[in-house]
């Protein structure tokens, strides 16, 4: 149980921030300069902030009232930072044993353990300038869990490699976390990866949270009003079902439809879905004719629109998900939109990213 | 070239041992003195800054003065040496290796300060949340990171110490044998008609020291950088 309510003001910033959070996976997500960084150093103790509490199952680490401050060190957290930090002049393995302690062969074995998990064996006698980003950020996890810490801190861990490399990370977290059972505090800007990732969002923004919950319920109306309409987002729960050989598609059951994807999950596997606002069109029946695979019913929520040529429609998908669709003022008109009306919302396939897709 | 007289390999090793020593004591205060500089705020460090570097600025000869007041036979702190550890300054190799270290001591505190302020200190910062006390973060990581630095500091420091001339011919004189290095002695001949040939000599010693030390350091610095950047 991690309990953070911490405030500290630098010059033209301010951090005041209260959460909660249990085990798994939880995403401290929000644009950049929302605070998420200095957050970290706070609880990890690399910088000490001015009022509040940090507690980590019963262990206090900072306590404003009596001034009480637990060094870094003593902490027992790890931390991963977005550049890896590895130490240049060690070898792989001495980074990864960096942190452990003079434990017998009971560290050895979890050392090999981990090593085999992170896919680092034939790594082991490298240097960190000898590997490629993905690799010195899986050394970095491996350094960080093997120092036995009670909290792990990732931030942004992805965002220093390029597109194509950070989906192979993913499953290496996910690994980490349901074998170690550690919790984990992640810091990230991208919402592919909280969705993907998270059990528990808390959304942050000019240092304060304005949102805390499941990645359902937090990142569709994430932060109220995202600066554009490609930012906004909808996260949809689905379960995996039959594999189409021939085409190389998987369908996906949800309540409001099937919906079809590329590539191959293991049926029975829970998928969580990240549909942009942008990539939804709005029908008012099924029609024919149309390459569309998937085609959601639900009922108008709400509409969002101001004197802007484009709005924002909220969909309730049968099954209580709801979907948000960009469309432009005069298409809602033409339709007739109102709250209530059913309505079916049509997602290409084609602008779902399968790589970020649990199983996938 | 003759062989060396008697004389000058006497200068030679003389100057070697004083440079040799005050390099060797000047390395723990320098790295601490750096690593203070680099890394810590406190109350004084402009005074400590401008301490350590007064000799660069200063005329050797008010160094060597200061020395002498200081650490002479009636000075206070070196009355206090001689009484409790033996330890004299005054007309001593070990007064020459002083002077040598005090003046060669901004140099190397230069270059460690410079080297150590190039590690990113969120190096240290990632060895801290690893468990890593100040003192494992200095030797485990600070340390060798900064070590083409120290390299670098001793090698000047060094190169000061055999060329020092100034601050050691006021604190200790120029004693055959005791404190008449290489520089003292080339000098000394200057002064002394005929003496020509011998001073062209100990000048072509000297360049050649200098050489090898330089090359020797160059050696070392790029064995360093190889093992720590080197892409197979």
């Amino acid at each position: 149980m991690i309990e953070v309510a911490i405030s500290l003001a630098r010059p033209g910033f301010a951090l005041d921030v209260t959460f909660h959070a249990g085990s798994g996976i939880t995403a401290l997500f929000g644009p950049s300069g929302a605070g998420k960084t200095t957050l970290l150093d706070c609880i990890a103790g690399l910088v000490r902030p001015e009022r509040g509490r940090i507690v980590v199952d019963d262990r206090v680490f900072f306590d404003g009232a009596t001034g009480a401050m637990l060094v870094a060190r003593h902490r027992k957290v790890g931390y991963v930072f977005q550049d890896g930090l590895l130490f240049p002049h060690l070898s792989v393995e001495k980074n990864l044993r960096y942190g452990m302690g003079r434990g017998g062969a009971d560290s050895e074995e979890s050392f090999q353990r981990l090593v085999g998990l992170l896919g680092l064996a034939s790594h082991l006698g490298k240097f960190p300038s000898q590997l490629s980003g993905g690799e010195r950020q899986r050394v970095a996890f491996g350094r960080a869990v093997l120092s036995q810490p009670s909290l792990l801190l990732m931030d942004e861990p992805l965002a220093a490699l390029d597109e194509g490399r950070k989906h192979e990370l993913l499953p290496y977290i996910e690994a980490l976390s349901r074998t170690y059972r550690i919790p984990v505090l992640y810091v990230s800007h991208a919402a592919g990866e909280v969705a993907r990732l998270a059990d528990d969002v808390v959304v942050l923004a000019e240092g304060r949270v304005v949102a805390q919950g499941s990645p359902q319920e937090v990142l569709g109306r994430c932060a109220g009003a995202p600066e554009s309409r490609f930012e906004r987002l909808s996260v949809l729960t689905a379960n995996a079902g039959a594999h189409d050989e021939a085409f190389g598609l998987t369908t996906l059951h949800h309540p409001a439809g099937a919906i079809a994807v590329a590539g191959r999950i293991s049926a029975g596997t829970s998928v969580r879905l990240v549909i942009r606002a942008t990539d939804v069109t709005l029908a008012s029946h099924v029609p024919d004719g149309l390459s569309i695979r998937t085609s959601l019913k639900g009922e108008v929520r709400s509409i969002e629109a101001d004197d802007g040529a484009i709005a924002m429609v909220i969909v309730s998908l049968e099954g209580s998900q709801t979907l948000a669709a960009a469309a432009t003022r005069k298409a809602i008109a033409a339709l007739g939109l109102a709250v209530g009306q059913p309505i079916w919302c049509l997602v290409k396939s084609v602008s779902i990213d399968e790589r970020w897709l649990a199983g996938a | 070239m003759t062989p060396l007289s008697p004389a000058e390999t006497v200068a030679i090793l003389l100057s070697l041992k004083v440079a040799a020593v005050a390099t060797l004591v000047a390395l723990p205060i320098g790295l601490a003195i750096a690593h203070l500089l680099a890394r810590r705020q406190f109350a004084g460090k402009t005074l400590v800054n401008g301490l350590v570097h007064l000799p660069l600025v200063l005329p050797p000869v008010v160094t060597g003065y200061f020395l002498l007041l200081g650490f002479g036979r009636k000075g206070p702190i070196g009355s206090f040496l001689a009484e409790c550890c033996g330890l004299v300054f005054s007309f001593r190799w070990t007064g020459a290796a002083l002077a040598a270290l005090v003046m060669g001591l901004p140099l190397m505190v230069r270059a460690i300060r410079l080297a150590i302020e190039q590690i990113d200190p969120r190096l240290e910062q990632a060895a801290a949340t690893l468990g890593a006390s100040r003192l494992r973060i200095f030797f485990t990581v600070t340390l060798p990171l900064a070590l083409p630095g120290l390299i670098v500091g001793a090698i000047l420091a060094f190169a000061k110490a055999l060329g020092e001339f100034g601050a050691t011919i006021t604190f200790v004189s120029s004693i055959p044998g005791e404190t008449e290095t290489i520089a003292l002695a080339i000098y000394g001949l200057t002064q002394v008609p005929g003496g020509d040939q011998a001073v062209l000599r100990l000048a072509a010693i000297s360049v050649a020291i200098s050489l090898v030390a330089l090359a020797l350091s160059e050696a070392m610095a790029r064995r360093i950088a190889r093992r720590a950047t080197d892409v197979t």
